[in-house]
Formats: structure tokens, C-alpha cells, sequence
């Protein structure tokens, strides 16, 4: 890495936020990050006590005061630490940043959340700032100096799903392309991948705003077509950066199999579960087979290159 | 639930109300809405019936949309589409129209802080990575949830998620 490269980084101290699906239902995600932040020599530290971060679209459909207030309470942790906070899902991301953004903005805003939070002694300053790890890599390490460290480049073709909300609602946000990005494909060719290209590859998998929880019918019919899409491409694995996107398309393919009998077998990584792979850590340390989707076929592929 | 008509209704949104009424029914919304290429959500239709009155708020495509703000970015007029969903479905939500899973999934917020809290299969699967069974979130910190609690019950989301 490069000595301007490292100096920048060393400035930004960061908190880890784990949200709620990661932790609880892809531990190998919070394992792999954590593998991967080490190498990538980044001061990052647990955020210990934080909650939910909450849901951008279920739990802010039901009440926005209940959203800002729990949102500002784990912003609240990260400022205690003056670190900046690194998210690793695009719903804890949406949910943390926005909200962040909005009370930087708005001080009637900032007065009204502080009032909720006085009932548990907290306070929301508006030091810190909020990170998505894919930004973050992007725009403070830089992809060529991810290329050096990778010790195993891995040959394989992927489908970058970005996912709606690292992008989007872009008010407040860190200026990214909406429509045409290439940052998350940058860092996905630097472990030695080639991000394959795909029609509505920036759609949507189908499960955010409450429609999985409630309606799988539905989120099911755009995760089959984003799917189909993915397939006709021709690629061996889908790359995400976020855990709700994750579940969808994994658990949402083995749905699909037991409902219609189709044989939807498309491994899905999140992008520290690839970069782990490019930095020589095992499918199994990864936690890659903990998938609902299997595919041996992967497997085998990924232990054969060199 | 009392009668009103159109313009009553919008004056219970917070500022989308006076931004729906700039729409000149283009219909990029419609046109880039994900979820509405497989469902019946038609987004255009569902902020035009905003326009006319609360029978909105039993609108069941009002749930069908995913929030990936296609429309909010594209609209050549500015508007804040998904912010006036989100207000829309506050509205309901506060007038007890809300789908029982999603009341679970609220309760469960109440409950452990968590959205989607810990599981034995994961406590397991998270050993076998060589980690705590439990994540250093609320899951391992009583006061944190405690704390998590007060702030719910202080913005009263546990009534509001309560089966009244």
C-alpha cells in the first residue's frame, strides 16, 4: 500500500455495526469482515450495544420519530468512541446515514430527537460520519492498492449486485453514480474477478421496504427475474454488498427450487466473503457453506485455482 | 376512521402532501418501478388516489413497494415519492391498518432490539466460525437493550406495535 494511501486510512478510526442479519443470520459475513479488516490494516472496534439499526423501509414505514430515535441512539455510541461508523449492509447503511444526514441538517430535527433520547441520557452531536464498507474501500484504501495485497486472484466471472439503497435515496449522500455506478465492480475486479454485465443489474432483489416479511410472493417474482437475468449472463457467483439483498437471492432460490421445482444453484458472496477468498482464507472460514445455496461445483472451483 | 376528502388527507402528510400535487402524470415512476414490472403496483395510480382522499391507506399495492427509489431519483418534478409512501404508510400504520407480519416484525424490535434476533441454528453456526455465540450488540449487552427499550417505549412504538 502506498504511503499517501496509508496515511489517509489512518485517519479514519472506525466502529463496526453489525445490524441485525449479519450477526444473526450470516455470521460468516461479520467473520469475514472482520478478516478482512485486519488485513487490510484498518482500525475498526465493535460497536458494542447497538441495536437495530432500524430497517430503512419496514420500520420507518410505521413511524419516523421511532426510526430517527433508535438510528441517533447507535449514532450516539459511535460518537462516545469518536470513531466514524463502518456499516456492512445497505439497510443499516440507508438507515444510519440518512438519518445522520437529516439531523446534521435540520437543528428543530435534532431538537426533537435529543428530547426522546434525554429519557436515556443520550445526546446527538453530529460528530461522526457514517460509512458503507464498499465506499469506504472504494474511495480510502483505493482498488489498485486492494490488488497488491491480494495473495490469491481469483479467476472467476461474477454478477455485481449493487443493491437499491448504497445508492439511493442520493440526497445527502457521498455523490456516487445512481444509475451507472462502476466503484463496487472496481473493487470486485481487484481481487482478479471480472464483473460480468447484465440486464437490470441495478434493480432490485425484491425484499426491501417490507414486501419480503409480508408479501414473499411478490419479492419472490423480482428475485426470480433479477436471477434469470443472472443466469442467462453466464457467471459463478453473485458479489452483493448487503445482507438483506444476501438472504433474498440466496434463501430466495431455494424457495424458488421447493416451490416450482426449478434448480436455481447460484452461490452468493458479500464482498468480504470474496475479498477473504482473494486473500487466501478457505470457503469454510468464510463461512460461504453456511449458505442456503449450495454449489459444490464452486466449491471445487475455488479450492482448484492456483 | 373519519371521512375526508383529498385535500384534508394530504394535510396530514408531512411536506409531500403539497409535493404530490406537482405531478403532471408523466409516469416515469410507473415505468421505473421494479416491482411493479411483476406486481400490481402502480405507483402514479397509488399517489393520484393519495390525492383524492384516505381510501389509500387500505390500498394493498401501497405495502407491494420495495422502496428502491427508482421513481424518487428519476421524477422529472422533484418529488419525494417514497418519503410520501413512507408518510402514507405511517398514516395506516397509525390507524391500525398494518399486515400481521409486519407487526411481528415489530414486536420483535420491542422484544430484543433486534429485527431479526439471534437464533439457536445461527448461535450454533456462529461457534463453528470460532465466534461468540452471541453478537456484541444489544444481544450481549442487557443495559444496551434496556436502554433500547425506554427509547421505543418513550417514542410509544411498543403501543403502537401492540395488538389494540
Amino acid at each position: 500500500m502506498s504511503e499517501s494511501a496509508r496515511k489517509e486510512h489512518e485517519m479514519n478510526k472506525l466502529s463496526l455495526f453489525l445490524g441485525c442479519v449479519i450477526p444473526n443470520r450470516y455470521p460468516g459475513i461479520e467473520k469475514s469482515t472482520k478478516l478482512c479488516l485486519e488485513k487490510l490494516d484498518i482500525d475498526c472496534v465493535d460497536l458494542e450495544g447497538a441495536s437495530c439499526c432500524p430497517a430503512p423501509g419496514i420500520l420507518r414505514s410505521f413511524d419516523k420519530t421511532t426510526w430517527l430515535a433508535l438510528s441517533s441512539r447507535n449514532i450516539t455510541l459511535t460518537e462516545d468512541l469518536g470513531r466514524d461508523m463502518l456499516t456492512i449492509c445497505n439497510g443499516c447503511y440507508g438507515s444510519l446515514a440518512d438519518a445522520n444526514n437529516e439531523l446534521k441538517a435540520d437543528e428543530d430535527l435534532k431538537e426533537s430527537v435529543n428530547s426522546h433520547l434525554a429519557a436515556v441520557d443520550r445526546e446527538f452531536k453530529g460528530t461522526q460520519d457514517i460509512r458503507h464498507i464498499t465506499e469506504f474501500l472504494y474511495q480510502e484504501i483505493e482498488p489498485e492498492n486492494i490488488r497488491e495485497l491480494v495473495t490469491n486472484p481469483l479467476e472467476i466471472r461474477v454478477a455485481v449486485h449493487y443493491g437499491c439503497h448504497l445508492l439511493k435515496p442520493s440526497k445527502g449522500r457521498a455523490g456516487m453514480n445512481v444509475e451507472r455506478p462502476s466503484f463496487f465492480d472496481e473493487l470486485v475486479e481487484a481481487t482478479g474477478a471480472v464483473s460480468v454485465d447484465y440486464p437490470d443489474k441495478m434493480e432490485c432483489c425484491g425484499a426491501g421496504g417490507g414486501v419480503r416479511s409480508a408479501l414473499s410472493d411478490e419479492a419472490l417474482a423480482l428475485t426470480e427475474h433479477k436471477l434469470s437475468m443472472i443466469e442467462a449472463a453466464g457467471v459463478d457467483c453473485i458479489v452483493n454488498a448487503c445482507p438483506f439483498c444476501h438472504m433474498q437471492l440466496d434463501v430466495g432460490q431455494t424457495d424458488l427450487n421447493e416451490r416450482d421445482g426449478t434448480e436455481h444453484s447460484i452461490p452468493v458472496l458479500h464482498y468480504t466473503q470474496l475479498l477473504g477468498l482473494a486473500f487466501g482464507y478457505t470457503v469454510e472460514e468464510l463461512g460461504i457453506d453456511l449458505n442456503s445455496t449450495l454449489n459444490k461445483a464452486f466449491f471445487e472451483m475455488i479450492e482448484d485455482l492456483p | 376512521m373519519s371521512a375526508t376528502n383529498g385535500s384534508t388527507f394530504l394535510s396530514r402528510l408531512d411536506k409531500t402532501g403539497t409535493d404530490i400535487l406537482k405531478c403532471m402524470h408523466c409516469g416515469v415512476c410507473t415505468g421505473s418501478c421494479p416491482s411493479g414490472r411483476h406486481t400490481s403496483l402502480n405507483v402514479r395510480n397509488l399517489l393520484r388516489k393519495a390525492r383524492k382522499g384516505e381510501s389509500v391507506l387500505s390500498d394493498e399495492t401501497l405495502w407491494t413497494c420495495t422502496t428502491c427509489y427508482n421513481c424518487q431519483e428519476r421524477c422529472p418534478r422533484g418529488i419525494d415519492i417514497v418519503d410520501a409512501i413512507f408518510e402514507i404508510r405511517a398514516i395506516a400504520v397509525h390507524e391500525g391498518i398494518i399486515l400481521k407480519e409486519h407487526r411481528t416484525v415489530g414486536k420483535l424490535l420491542v422484544e430484543h432490539g433486534h429485527a431479526v434476533p439471534i437464533n439457536a441454528e445461527n448461535k450454533a453456526k456462529r461457534e463453528a466460525l470460532g465466534m461468540d455465540a452471541l453478537p456484541p450488540t444489544v444481544h450481549s449487552f442487557p443495559d444496551a437493550l434496556s436502554e433500547v427499550k425506554k427509547l421505543l417505549a418513550n417514542c410509544k412504538f411498543d403501543e403502537l406495535m401492540s395488538n389494540e
